[in-house]
């Protein structure tokens, strides 16, 4: 073990909350090819269909998305051939109730977040809810999403058909 | 429900179907609903669930009958039986979960409790009842229940016939179905459930219909290697649909993909590389990893079974009506009991690609089914039409059954048959 220890840049709980919104941002106008380069390569986006999982690999989930995977929904959201995102939903979010837990490292944050999006489309209106962790850390100077669990709070029981991103 | 409005049940149903349509009402008008819950879903077979969801002694899942709450459990003894969801004495909902181990139900309100077989065991302070109670006459209500090849259905019709003649030439298929557990046995591996605004019935026609696959789908099959994309060319592969009997029908889409314990040396196909060769680093021989690696990729085909079930390609895809223009559909995932655990875990990751509310099939399908619901809004006197089909490829329906070729709407007319008799009846 080296003598000097290395002073690493602490990611704030601010820093993160910027990013968190940025993406937010980016989700509500449909930018999502910006949105993947929020992530690092080795990141995995879930939406859980359980509650209670823990080992989601191990179970199934809503999503369950590596790099591939994500850039492959993207691709299809944006392709125009896809109906239920041609046009999608409107929709507005907010992100908020940040809450730290033990970050994996001192180049990295875990967060866990409220989430409440209100999605409109055809004459309806639509709210979800859902808790949203986050692993975030820094890679060559910059914030990426290396982790995003989006739990809504009735997962387990029905949702409807979802044609945009959380 | 059981007991619909007056003049209801007096209105001439039969009418509304014809040979090649049907009337849009079908889709839209709440005094059918009200008429099909009873004479439907209340008169015929309904699956409730798969036996490896109640997986040993004292467990249990929740479940419908058409509109009713139910309680699928599996007694001590083993036996599986379908409650209804009701205390007997003042009607509170006995159990909230919908799946898990208990020997006992207690309601919540005054503590009466029940046997897992549904028998009332015991009454709190039970001296304030006269002498007569009978706790014997007071058990949950129990269904009439059967199941074949690990699927259960229950029924409120004791009348009916065995469901074993009901399910009639549509068990060849379900047998071929469950092959995908690959010698290991078939079991649930958790479900996607979600909802549209629209009428049951638009659902039940979609899993025997091929044609708007590569429409609806084409952002699901340009996200597919090659290699898939041309497997699932649902309506160009020599597939057919034929009719069952009572309803029922399979949609052949991959006639390859019928019996997955055939054409085990062809070669293994490129999506599968990987898993084939973890399976074999496990030690398993290449036979072993052909037969598994080949039900990992699921069926060939859609099995409909009126009027809530169907075996589709690699899950259990399950309705139940809420209202005349609101379904809820469950995909069930399926994989093999005790199997591979690298195999279960590709089986899963490949049914959230398609299934789901963030499926890349699902939500199209849902938002298409919406349409129809509110497309059917106009026109008083415009029908549905079920006339597409050309023949069926020589040599692939049973002789003597119905069937048209891989895009015909002959599951349709099938269903909508059945639903004339049951409505008429």
């Amino acid at each position: 073990m080296s003598a000097v220890i290395e002073k690493a840049p602490v990611i704030t709980l601010e820093e993160a909350a910027r990013l968190i919104w940025r993406e937010a941002e980016l989700l509500d106008r449909h930018q999502y090819k910006p949105w993947l380069k929020l992530w690092t390569a080795g990141g995995l986006y879930i939406i859980p269909a359980d509650v209670a999982a823990v080992d989601y690999a191990e179970v199934l989930n809503i999503a369950y998305d590596d790099g591939p995977m994500r850039e492959m929904r993207v691709k299809r959201l944006l392709s125009g051939f896809s109906m239920s995102s041609a046009p999608p939903a409107r929709t507005v979010r907010t992100l908020s109730r940040f809450v730290e837990g033990e970050a994996a490292g001192a180049q990295a944050i875990a967060l866990r977040a409220a989430m409440i999006i209100v999605e409109y489309k055809y004459d309806r209106t639509r709210v979800l809810a859902a808790d949203v962790d986050y692993r975030i850390v820094r890679e060559a100077g910059e914030l990426r999403i290396d982790r995003k669990v989006v739990t809504f709070i009735n997962a387990d029981d029905f949702l409807h058909g979802i044609g945009y991103l959380l | 429900m059981g007991v619909v409005s007056e003049n209801a049940g007096a209105r001439d149903f039969g009418s509304l179907v014809l040979e090649d349509r049907v009337h849009t009402s079908l889709y839209t008008d709440p005094q059918i609903f009200e008429v099909e819950v009873d004479r439907i879903f209340k008169s015929t077979w309904v699956w409730v669930a798969h036996e490896s969801e109640v997986p040993g002694p004292n467990t249990f899942r929740s479940s419908w009958v058409g509109t009713q709450p139910v309680i699928v459990t599996r007694d001590k003894a083993d036996k599986i039986h379908v409650l209804l969801n009701r205390c007997r004495h003042r009607a509170s909902s006995v159990c909230e979960k919908k799946q898990g181990k208990t020997s006992v139900f207690v309601c919540p309100y005054h503590g009466w409790s029940y046997d897992m077989n549904g028998a009332l065991r015991k009454v709190p302070y039970a001296d304030g009842y006269a002498e007569d109670f009978d706790k014997s006459r007071f058990g949950l209500v129990s269904l009439r229940t059967e199941s074949y090849n690990g699927m259960i259905f229950a029924t409120f019709n004791d009348d009916i016939m065995p469901l074993a003649d009901y399910l009639g030439p549509a068990r060849k298929w379900i047998d071929l179905f469950m092959k995908q557990g690959a010698g290991f046995g078939v079991t649930t591996l958790g479900e996607h459930k979600f909802r549209f605004p629209g009428n049951w019935k638009i659902q039940l026609e979609n899993t025997t219909d091929s044609y708007h696959f590569p429409i609806v789908h084409k952002t699901f099959l340009d996200s597919l290697d090659t290699e898939t994309e041309n497997l699932m060319d649902l309506i160009g592969s020599g597939g057919w649909v034929e009719d069952l009997g009572n309803g029922h029908s399979v949609a052949v889409m991959m006639p390859d993909l019928i019996d997955l314990e055939e054409n085990l040396d062809a070669p293994i196909p490129e999506r599968f590389a990987d898993l084939a060769a973890e399976l074999a680093a496990e030690g398993r021989d290449d036979l072993d990893v052909r037969r598994i690696v080949r039900a990992v990729g699921g069926g060939g085909f859609n099995l409909n079974m009126f009027p809530n079930i169907a075996c589709s390609m690699a899950f259990f895809r399950v309705l139940r009506p809420i209202a005349v223009n609101e379904t809820e559909i469950r995909h069930v995932a399926i994989g093999m009991k005790g199997g591979p655990a690298a195999a279960n875990r590709m089986r899963m990751r490949l049914h959230e690609h398609f299934q789901g509310p963030m499926g890349f099939g699902t939500p199209d399908d849902a938002e298409g089914w919406e349409r129809v619901q509110r497309g059917a809004q106009a026109g008083d006197d415009v029908y549905i039409m079920l006339n597409r089909g050309v023949a069926a490829p020589e040599g692939g329906p049973e002789p003597g059954h119905n069937a048209g070729d891989a895009s015909s709407e002959v599951g349709m007319r099938a269903a909508y048959q059945m639903w004339k008799r049951m409505m008429t009846a």
